[in-house]
């Protein structure tokens, strides 16, 4: 009861946040918005039973990738009144495209029947004894490590790809080199000079 | 002996080979200069030669010294054969298909071993002529293999044992006259007269080729001794051919004979002939006047047995000869070009030859054959002598009064004259002489009508002969101050061959009158040539009245007198005979319009049709629907996936968008 | 009704699908709203993940859904990268005129 109330309202939050994130002009409303229809998400994932994927949920992605947009939105001095103006061209495709999804994938509620395989075919059945978090720690560093270490390396190259992306060597700025102040000599930087009295330099 | 032959037949081709393969590839040009022909139609005021010949010499007395090793050698091999020899030399089997059968072998009888030393001997001449004529040209090399190879494939022609190897000969010949005539090929009249000739002789050979098939289906083989034995059976016998009976022997005979027509440069067949004097001289007097344009004669010579049965296709080919031999002088009458006036000349004589032959009369156009050869050819190097010495011009009204300058040139000319008119004792007064002779003999409708025109021809052909001398080298100097400044005699090495061919023409007659047509002329050809049982045209032609005899010297002394009346007493008067006669003048120097009408009747509407299939068929159907069309699609197609790949990211994201929408569609309908 | 169910969550996920494509439509000249769009779209799919884990009783489907986490975040760094790299270039961010894609 009191499962179904709670779900209820994290979907309602969610799809209203969504609609939202999509319908505001400012983006740094939408940014906010999407924040928070990833805290309802997160609280879905809870209902389900993946208190691991809630949590990181809501520090890794809201914490770090939804406030980074954020960031940029800020960051970026933008005409966002200018991207909103032909808003209404795509909407009658939009709205159609909308619907058939929608209408195809509503079709799944109430028509659909489990395999009878399904059971037999589960990758990783849940133990009872332990909890999420445990459990899917047993299993992402035994029997699915390759693909935990993939996706380790897809974040690596991700954040290097970022880097040099958005590394920028302005001109203008001076910065510290500390490769040729390291690698600095004394007879680079000064000279010695035999000054005779009474003649100066 | 077999070997000779073989030797005979081979170094002419060991000569092409040599230096046409590596005289060339030996020789380097000096710098990039283009080559340039040694005429030129255009003044030059840089002196004669633009371009000098700096490559090495040897392939060019490689050539000349294998000819004339293969010319001595022929002459020892005609006198073993006159003896009575004859041979059959196996080169190799060559090809075998079925029924078919064409062992390449050399078949050595009179006719052959009479064409032997024609051919070698004029070729040799004329390869040591060049030696002079050519010194200057850059492409020697090329000339003297083409030289070769076409005495290669001359002597293939003449020792042929079968009909294919005949055709192989043929159209070998045909090849290196279309390289000759076309030997300056940046002069764009050169290569549409190589051209012309090649088109022309395809008409002739289409005929000869069809006489094949026709020989081949008839008789199952090719073969001379095959056929000839089993040609008497077939005498008289008909086939069925869109609805008529048709003689087989006379449709054998008529095909072949258009061969020889389109060769020998005949009546209708003939138009490419004059035009083939844009070749060298030399070309023109060994290819183009004393062998190749001979093989339509030797052809109905070495097929006689197939002629002697088939009377209606001796009748065309007397009726060809005839008029051929009349029109191509009336049209001599009035050229200006010297080399085109020997040119006709050399048509008219051929006529006479078929003359000859239509009237069974083989050993008497064989004989003016041999004899042509040498007075025509000293005629055609006579002339290339004096054009040599002209600075290359070879108008007639631009020359005059070469006699005090070109002495010796001038007696070569002279002799060469004399024989052709007919001159007593000449080679020509034995042999012109003696067709005339047997065409009265002949006793047939047509051969009478070819006699007159002979005979008619014959006084043209003297009044042309003299028009040339005394155009050329009488009368005052018409040509420019500084081109008779530089005239001069010809070296030596272009002199000697002249004097060779002048005895030739002086004595040859004389000499072999008797084995040729004379007494002994029955074991002289032996079995080489067959004369039906009938065919009494030997012992008539001596018979004819005294009047047919003298005929032929009254005409040659009224076309000397007319021409001396022309062209030394009263030079206006000609003039004055052409503007009294100008439509007959004009029609006599158009050549009759033949050149007009094949271009209207033929040539414009094969270009029509050409034009047609270029342009509607091949590039607007063919083209427009194979790779044009499939390559106008293929843009129509890119152009628009280009227009579709926007580069704007959203419309990618609308069609990944799509293609999401599609897919769920696409489960959600097969329900999987 | 009030018995929470797999039909449930698939639902809300779908719905949640449909807002992010259409977001992207609408938001056509907008790219930071256009990854948001895509965010939202992506939690659709982890939410149907986690769904089908939870009533299959399999890990699996939690396994995967760490992984698009992580895929979805080098994508959003990535994106964003670029974002700020191409404003500093064009001093703008709108999409309708970028198409040196065009080849």
């Amino acid at each position: 009861m009191v499962t179904a109330l709670f779900f209820y309202m994290f979907a309602a939050l969610l799809l209203i946040s969504a609609l939202m994130v999509i319908s505001l002009r400012n983006p740094v409303h939408s940014a906010l918005f999407l924040i928070l229809a990833f805290f309802n998400g997160a609280g879905l994932f809870l209902l389900a039973g993946a208190e691991f994927l809630a949590m990181s949920l809501i520090i890794v992605y809201v914490g770090a990738v939804l406030v980074l947009f954020l960031f940029v939105v800020m960051m970026l001095d933008i005409d966002f009144s200018e991207l909103r103006a032909g808003m209404a061209t795509y909407l009658p495709t939009g709205l159609f495209i909308g619907l058939v999804l929608i209408a195809e994938l509503a079709m799944i509620f109430g028509a659909w029947i489990t395999s009878p395989d399904a059971l037999k075919l589960r990758g990783a059945p849940a133990p009872n004894d332990i909890t999420n978090t445990e459990a899917l720690g047993r299993i992402i560093y035994t029997k699915y490590v390759y693909f935990f270490e993939m996706a380790g390396m897809i974040l690596l190259v991700a954040m290097i790809g970022a880097i040099v992306l958005s590394l920028h060597h302005r001109p203008d700025v001076r910065r510290q080199k500390p490769a040729e102040q390291s690698a600095r000599r004394r007879e680079e930087s000064f000279t010695l000079v035999d000054v005779k009295p009474g003649e100066g330099i | 002996m077999d070997t000779v032959f073989l030797i005979i037949v081979f170094l002419p081709l060991i000569g092409a080979i040599v230096a046409g393969l590596l005289g060339t590839a030996v020789f380097r040009y000096a710098g990039s200069a283009p080559p340039q022909p040694a005429h030129h139609d255009e003044d030059d005021d840089h002196g004669h030669h633009h371009h000098a010949y700096e490559g090495p010499r040897w392939p060019m007395l490689l050539t000349t010294g294998l000819l004339l090793a293969a010319a001595v050698l022929s002459w020892y091999a005609f006198f073993d054969v006159v003896a009575g020899n004859t041979y059959k030399v196996v080169v190799a089997e060559w090809v075998r298909s079925g029924k078919l059968a064409a062992p390449w072998t050399l078949r050595i009888d009179t006719l052959s071993a009479v064409m032997l030393v024609v051919v070698t001997t004029v070729s040799s001449l004329v390869h040591v002529y060049s030696l002079g004529y050519m010194s200057h040209d850059p492409h020697q090399p090329r000339f003297f293999a083409y030289l070769s190879l076409f005495t290669f494939a001359m002597l293939m022609l003449v020792t042929s044992d079968n009909l294919l190897q005949m055709f192989f000969g043929w159209e070998g010949v045909g090849l290196a006259s279309y390289l000759l005539i076309g030997f300056w090929y940046t002069r764009e009249s050169a290569n549409t007269a190589a051209i012309k000739a090649f088109v022309v002789n395809r008409v002739g050979d289409f005929g000869f080729a069809l006489g094949i098939f026709a020989t081949f289906a008839v008789f199952g083989s090719i073969e001379f001794d095959a056929i000839f034995a089993a040609a008497p059976e077939m005498a008289g016998k008909t086939f069925h051919f869109l609805g008529a009976e048709h003689d087989i022997m006379t449709t054998i005979c008529l095909l072949l004979f258009m061969g020889a027509m389109g060769k020998s440069a005949q009546f209708l067949l003939h138009t490419w002939l004059p035009d083939a004097m844009e070749g060298p001289t030399p070309v023109s007097a060994l290819i183009h006047a004393a062998t190749m344009v001979t093989a339509g004669v030797f052809l109905v010579a070495r097929m006689s047995p197939f002629y002697e049965l088939a009377p209606l296709a001796q009748t065309f080919v007397v009726l060809i000869g005839g008029i051929t031999a009349f029109f191509a002088a009336t049209v001599g009458l009035v050229q200006r070009d010297i080399k085109r006036v020997i040119a006709y000349s050399t048509c008219s004589q051929l006529g006479y030859m078929f003359v000859a032959m239509g009237v069974g009369a083989y050993g008497v156009g064989m004989f003016h054959l041999f004899t042509h050869a040498f007075f025509k050819a000293l005629l055609f190097l006579g002339a290339g002598s004096v054009i040599h010495a002209m600075s290359d011009e070879q108008d007639m009204f631009r020359m005059g009064g070469l006699f005090p300058y070109l002495k010796k040139t001038w007696a070569m000319m002279l002799i060469g004259t004399l024989a052709l008119t007919g001159f007593p004792l000449t080679a020509g007064y034995f042999s012109k002489d003696a067709i005339i002779e047997a065409a009265y003999a002949a006793h047939a409708p047509m051969a009478t009508f070819a006699f007159w025109l002979l005979v008619v021809a014959a006084l043209f052909t003297s009044f042309y002969s003299w028009r040339l001398m005394f155009l050329t080298f009488h009368g005052k100097p018409r040509a420019s101050r500084e081109t008779m400044a530089r005239v001069h005699d010809s070296p030596p090495v272009m002199l000697v061959p002249l004097y060779v061919l002048a005895a030739g023409a002086l004595l040859a007659g004389y000499v072999f009158y008797n084995q040729f047509i004379g007494a002994s002329e029955a074991q002289f050809w032996g079995t080489s040539i067959y004369r039906g049982a009938h065919n009494e045209i030997l012992h008539h032609m001596h018979n004819v009245p005294a009047w047919v005899k003298w005929a032929p010297a009254v005409m040659m002394a009224a076309g000397f007198g007319i021409a001396w009346l022309f062209y030394i007493v009263n030079p206006a008067l000609p003039e004055k005979l052409a503007t009294a006669l100008r439509p007959v003048y004009l029609f006599l120097y158009n050549k009759w319009y033949f050149d007009e009408l094949y271009d209207r009747i033929f040539v414009r509407p094969a270009f029509a049709i050409g034009r047609l299939f270029w342009k509607g068929g091949d590039q607007k159907v063919i083209d427009g629907f194979g790779p044009d069309g499939v390559s106008a699609r293929v843009l129509d197609v890119t152009a628009w996936t280009s227009r579709l790949q926007s580069g704007y990211v959203y419309h990618y994201a609308f069609a990944m968008l799509l293609g999401v929408a599609a897919l769920v569609t696409w489960f959600m309908m097969m329900g999987s | 009704m009030l018995a929470i169910g797999l039909e449930h969550f698939l639902t809300v996920a779908a719905i949640l699908f449909t807002i992010g494509v259409f977001g992207i439509f609408v938001n056509r000249k907008n790219v930071i709203v256009i990854l948001m769009s895509i965010e939202l779209m992506l939690l659709a799919v982890n939410i149907n993940l986690v769904a089908f884990s939870a009533h299959l009783d399999d890990l699996v489907g939690q396994v995967f859904t760490l992984l698009i986490l992580t895929v979805a975040a080098a994508e959003a760094a990535i994106g964003l990268a670029i974002l700020v790299t191409y404003y500093r270039n064009r001093g703008s961010i709108a999409v309708d005129d970028i198409n040196s894609m065009k080849g």
